[in-house]
């Protein structure tokens, strides 16, 4: 397919790793911020085909994972209300809360579907006028445009049954406090290139420069994954700390205006908790004033709970590129995607499910040794 | 979740003043909102996301990006062929030799 098969094209893979290994001289920590980056680095194995010196980590752009608890229960307990259908991205109807997932809702009773677009959630709403639709409406700036648009066309219909949960977060507030961290390993940065396609590239120059990081903007594929890190690598080397866009094709340094615009009217900018990290300040949007009778959490007025996460849970510390999915005694055993204990697992694209579904257990990333439990707890190894 | 693939647009329609288009990837066609895509035109490809075209693949680009991989695979190429002849000397190690 088209502009698919040939950034999948082993001979283009076979240069590119070649060039990072004349390339790199020291070890480099690079980090991809994006979980479609992270899952396809790990289906592919990309990370265990380069040079030993360069370590790529898996940050938190999986926003199904970093979707906090309280979110998730709040849309449970929005589902469970009488006469409404609840509306998701199937890939969150099986993330537990603290207590089951929307599947258990479903189950229940509760009228819980799965749509693949926010325009699917608005048609529901279209057809059953007696009926209150809520959509969850999560995502980083790749969606954002997507759940804007379902709230602009609920106003202009005046679609009043419509309302949506909103839960969206913002790439670079993360990577600055990935940054910020005294503990911080992070040298260079994948950038997410779908959430550059929306908001451009603009954003990451102070970035880079105030931390004196690099960040090169990357696609999805194989091709371009390594070629983002070659290019990483090479600024590396040189000691610069520049923002490249390696996504040519589908990344303009100004991102789409046309989106931005409508981003800019629907959404203002919010300090938002993440699961596995906690509250970043200005990392989020919710509804601005003009859209805020779409705000399910207005029409609903539900509580909020402090929920407690699993103290074995490691997801933080990886989220933040400190540590990898075996050096947690449960990945695997007592942390599985059918079972999962946080954020890292609950998703595809978080770096635990992701090891798991590509058979990373019971062996550790090369170079790395494997998480011992008996030894950690002082039995025979 | 930020997945989005590319597809060609076969089709312009207005629905309710939103413009909307059929979209072919590869035998699945799909309708796809193009709100954000004004500058598309049927032909074109444009990425995909949750029904909705994030932006135009920029074909120059496209082309661009695989040309400069094709003479980077040259060089890669000329530069092996010249290391297995032994003809260079001091060539920076590599990140094997250098990690081990």
């Amino acid at each position: 397919m088209k502009h698919l098969s040939e950034y999948r094209d082993p001979g283009a893979s076979r240069t590119l790793l070649s060039a990072i290994e004349r390339a790199v001289t020291r070890p480099w920590v690079i980090m991809e911020v994006c979980g479609g980056q992270t899952r396809s680095i790990v289906r592919h194995g990309i990370d265990e085909l380069l040079p030993e010196a360069v370590e790529l980590v898996h940050g938190p752009g999986c926003p199904v994972c970093v979707t906090p608890l309280e979110a998730i229960d709040r849309a449970h307990a929005i589902a469970e209300r009488p006469g409404v259908i609840f509306c998701s991205f199937g890939d969150m109807l099986r993330v537990p809360g603290s207590s089951g997932d929307l599947f258990t809702r479903r189950a229940r009773g509760a009228d819980v579907r799965a749509v693949y677009s926010p325009l699917d959630a608005l048609e529901i709403a279209n057809r059953n006028p007696e009926r209150e639709v809520v959509f969850f409406a999560i995502g980083f700036e790749t969606t954002a445009p997507a759940n804007a648009m379902a709230v602009l066309l609920a106003k202009r219909r005046k679609l009043t049954n419509f309302s949506v949960l909103v839960s969206q977060v913002l790439v670079p507030p993360a990577m600055t406090s990935i940054l910020q961290a005294p503990s911080n390993r992070v040298q260079g940065f994948l950038g997410p290139g779908h959430v550059c396609a929306v908001m451009g590239m603009d954003e990451y120059a102070p970035i880079a420069a105030h931390y004196n990081t690099p960040i090169v903007v990357t696609g999805f594929e194989p091709v371009d994954m390594l070629r983002g890190i070659l290019r990483l690598v090479q600024q590396l080397e040189r000691g610069q700390a520049c923002v490249e866009n390696g996504y040519e094709r589908s990344v303009k340094s100004e991102g789409n205006l046309t989106a931005k615009r409508l981003l800019d009217d629907v959404f203002e900018v919010c300090d938002r908790k993440w699961r596995g990290i906690g509250s970043i300040p200005k990392s989020g949007y919710r509804l601005s004033y003009e859209y805020r009778e779409h705000d399910a959490e207005q029409r609903f007025e539900v509580q909020d709970h402090a929920v407690a996460e699993p103290e074995e849970c490691i997801s933080g510390q990886i989220l933040r590129g400190l540590k990898k999915p075996h050096d947690c005694a449960a990945f695997g055993k007592r942390c599985t995607p059918d079972a999962p204990l946080g954020a890292t697992m609950v998703s595809a694209e978080g770096a635990c499910a992701a090891y798991f579904a590509h058979g990373r257990i019971g062996r550790a990333p090369k170079g790395l040794p494997l998480y011992d439990e008996r030894a950690a707890q002082g039995g025979a190894t | 979740m930020c997945l989005a693939v590319p597809g060609r647009i076969e089709d312009v329609l207005i629905e309710d003043v939103v413009p909307m288009g059929r979209v072919a990837f590869s035998g699945v066609r799909r309708l796809v909102c193009l709100a954000h895509v004004p500058e598309a035109v049927v032909g074109d490809y444009v990425l995909v996301h949750v029904g909705f075209a994030l932006s135009r693949v920029d074909e120059a680009e496209a082309k661009r990006t695989l040309e400069l991989l094709a003479e980077l695979g040259e060089l890669e190429d000329a530069m092996s062929g010249e290391l297995d002849a032994g003809a260079v000397d001091g060539m920076a190690p590599t990140g094997k030799e250098h990690a081990a």
